[in-house]
């Protein structure tokens, strides 16, 4: 079961603001879900390096070109507050 | 010429042979969209410079010049695909103004063969869905009953391609989300192998597993569009630089010593509903007609396919969504005075709101699985189990050409029908999460239809590469399915 604080806890990480019903709600079925997941360790996996992807990774490579696509204005067009050419955000430091 | 009976090929053939323009094409499409798309909120955005495009295509075969295998071909795009100028918006509501500037890869490659882009089609949020209802947009219906959901995530895709509101459509592929709606739906839908078609533009869900495809109408249309999608792009390093097959001209339905295997771990998994079951069982019969040969086979892992799909997806999931923030683009929320707010509380408060409920869980299920103590425990061990299920398929496919399976335990359920239990939901997935986990190419083709008149589909899963193969088993059923011929409710 997964407790109360771990939820708060992964809310925190995942910077996501959720009510005390979301918590209860997530807690329970967070548990449910992962408790029937549970059954994959049963399998031997010794040894046995992750698949992180799974096509064959082929060396790509390309030159480092500088390409103008695209203005600083079209770059900022959808951000939801701007100064100019530069996005306005809470004090950072 | 009849639009809603038309081949992708004959309308392009008959737009550059100029029997009909690109423009008359496109206004019969949309006006069938104009009337039907209230009754199944299938489309939520239209291109509003879609008949100025097909103009601009007419205008290049007056003056003769060269336009490609889709010229004048309507398509509608899964609205998880970036459309330059076009909003995009993953149907969430943290992206409800979001303009791309820039195309996905496929949709540059479905202009610049010619196709005709008319609208953005509904799905579930982030394509985080099995029915269409979790959309921020408004639900979904199924043209065959709109009482029913049309599957999803591609749930808007499917819906406007079994109503004909578009000549073909775009969805994506992350757990079954093709194949499962196109099941639903009565429509083709395939799923390529993962890198045979770019990710570039596309809303990033889960990369590992996501792969875009065509749901269309018939095999033919699917091995066309295929064609098209395909291919190397530098822009996505996972792309494979094997040449794209002429899936259409190879297309055919001989399928005469064609060995195909049937999972024994199938047999008896998931309570499968009685009507799926006959028709799959009919599938067989008629394939064996035809020449093919059945074998029993078995991939032991796939019964733990479901748990490593989920606890790999909501870990990528976590991932790449933590790119939502309020800051760059997208929704922020109201603050009255930015300078008061501490960074972290405005990025929880943004994104709280943003998100639906099942996006949020799976977020925090995904941080759960990639937090310190537990990693190893599911992500990594997940991961490790998937090098296992893809080397079991691989060995599998030695003796076999392709699988046969249904595609969902039973035909699509009434809007609202399933009490929301998300394990219950998630365990629905038992027939198509293995194909993405390792990398196959799978298509839904449609085959027989419930006694309440709902399409059943059949399952294809191929071994890499070899779309080739489940296009012309598929096309085998086609040839032999009884939903041919036959309309849904609301055409």
């Amino acid at each position: 079961m997964i407790d109360q604080k771990t939820i708060e806890h992964i809310a925190k990480l995942a910077r996501l603001k959720i009510t005390s019903e979301e918590a209860v709600a997530y807690g329970e079925q967070l548990s449910k879900v992962l408790s029937h997941f549970q059954k994959i360790s049963e399998i031997n996996t010794d040894g046995v390096l992750p698949l992180v992807t799974p096509s064959e990774i082929e060396f790509f490579a390309r030159e480092d070109e500088v390409k103008k696509e695209y203005t600083a204005q079209q770059m900022v067009a959808n951000a939801p507050e701007k100064a100019g050419n530069l996005f306005k955000v809470p004090p950072v430091v | 010429m009849d639009l809603l009976q038309a081949s992708i090929k004959s309308v392009s053939d008959a737009v550059k042979e100029k029997k009909i323009s690109a423009a008359e094409v496109t206004k019969f499409f949309l006006a069938r969209t104009e009337r039907l798309n209230p009754q199944l909120n299938a489309f939520i955005m239209m291109n509003e410079n879609a008949l100025a495009e097909a103009h601009a295509i007419d205008n290049k075969i007056q003056k003769g010049e060269s336009v490609g295998p889709l010229a004048g071909v309507p398509f509608g795009i899964k609205d998880l695909l970036c459309t330059k100028g076009i909003r995009t918006t993953a149907a969430s509501k943290i992206l409800e103004n979001f303009i791309p500037p820039y195309d996905a890869t496929v949709v540059t490659r479905l202009k610049k063969a010619g196709a005709i882009i008319t609208g953005k089609l509904n799905l579930d949020e982030f394509a985080m869905g099995s029915s269409n209802e979790t959309s921020f947009y408004g639900k979904c219906k199924n043209p065959w009953n709109p009482d029913y959901v049309p599957g999803g995530s591609s749930g808007g895709s499917a819906a406007a391609q079994s109503a004909r509101m578009t000549m073909g459509t775009i969805g994506t592929d992350t757990g079954g989300s093709i194949r499962q709606p196109a099941n639903f739906c009565g429509i083709v839908g395939i799923k390529p192998t993962y890198g045979r078609v770019s990710r570039y533009g596309i809303v990033a869900y889960a990369s590992s597993l996501d792969q875009a495809g065509p749901m269309v109408s018939t095999v033919e249309d699917a091995a066309l569009t295929l064609e098209v999608i395909c291919g190397k792009d530098e822009k996505d390093s996972t792309t494979s630089s094997k040449t794209t097959p002429a899936f259409s001209n190879n297309l055919t339905s001989n399928v005469k010593g064609m060995k195909i295997g049937l999972l024994k771990e199938y047999t008896g998994a998931g309570n499968l509903d009685v009507e799926v079951e006959k028709n799959y069982l009919n599938a067989i019969v008629e394939l064996k007609k035809a020449g093919a040969e059945f074998l029993e086979v078995s991939v032991p892992l796939t019964e733990f396919a479901v748990p490593m799909y989920y606890l790999i997806a909501a870990s990528e999931a976590s991932s790449n969504l933590a790119r939502y923030d309020g800051v760059k683009y997208g929704f922020r929320s109201k603050f009255n005075d930015l300078s008061s707010i501490n960074l972290d509380a405005f990025y929880a408060q943004t994104r709280g709101e943003g998100f639906g409920a099942e996006v949020k869980r799976r977020i925090m299920l995904g941080t759960y699985c990639l937090s310190s103590g537990y990693y190893d425990a599911y992500y990594n061990k997940a991961c490790q189990v998937r090098r296992l299920l893809r080397e079991q398929y691989l060995e599998v496919f030695k003796k076999c050409d392709a699988l046969l399976s249904p595609v969902t335990v039973s035909p699509a359920f009434k809007i609202g029908e399933r009490v929301y239990d998300p394990l219950t939901m998630y365990l629905n997935d038992i027939f198509t999460t293995a194909t993405n986990l390792a990398g196959l190419p799978g298509l839904s083709v449609p085959f027989g239809l419930s006694s309440s008149g709902l399409p059943i589909g059949i399952q294809l899963t191929g071994s890499h590469f070899e779309e080739q193969k489940i296009l012309n088993i598929a096309s085998a059923l086609e040839t032999a399915s009884s939903v041919k011929g036959k309309v849904p409710l609301v055409y």
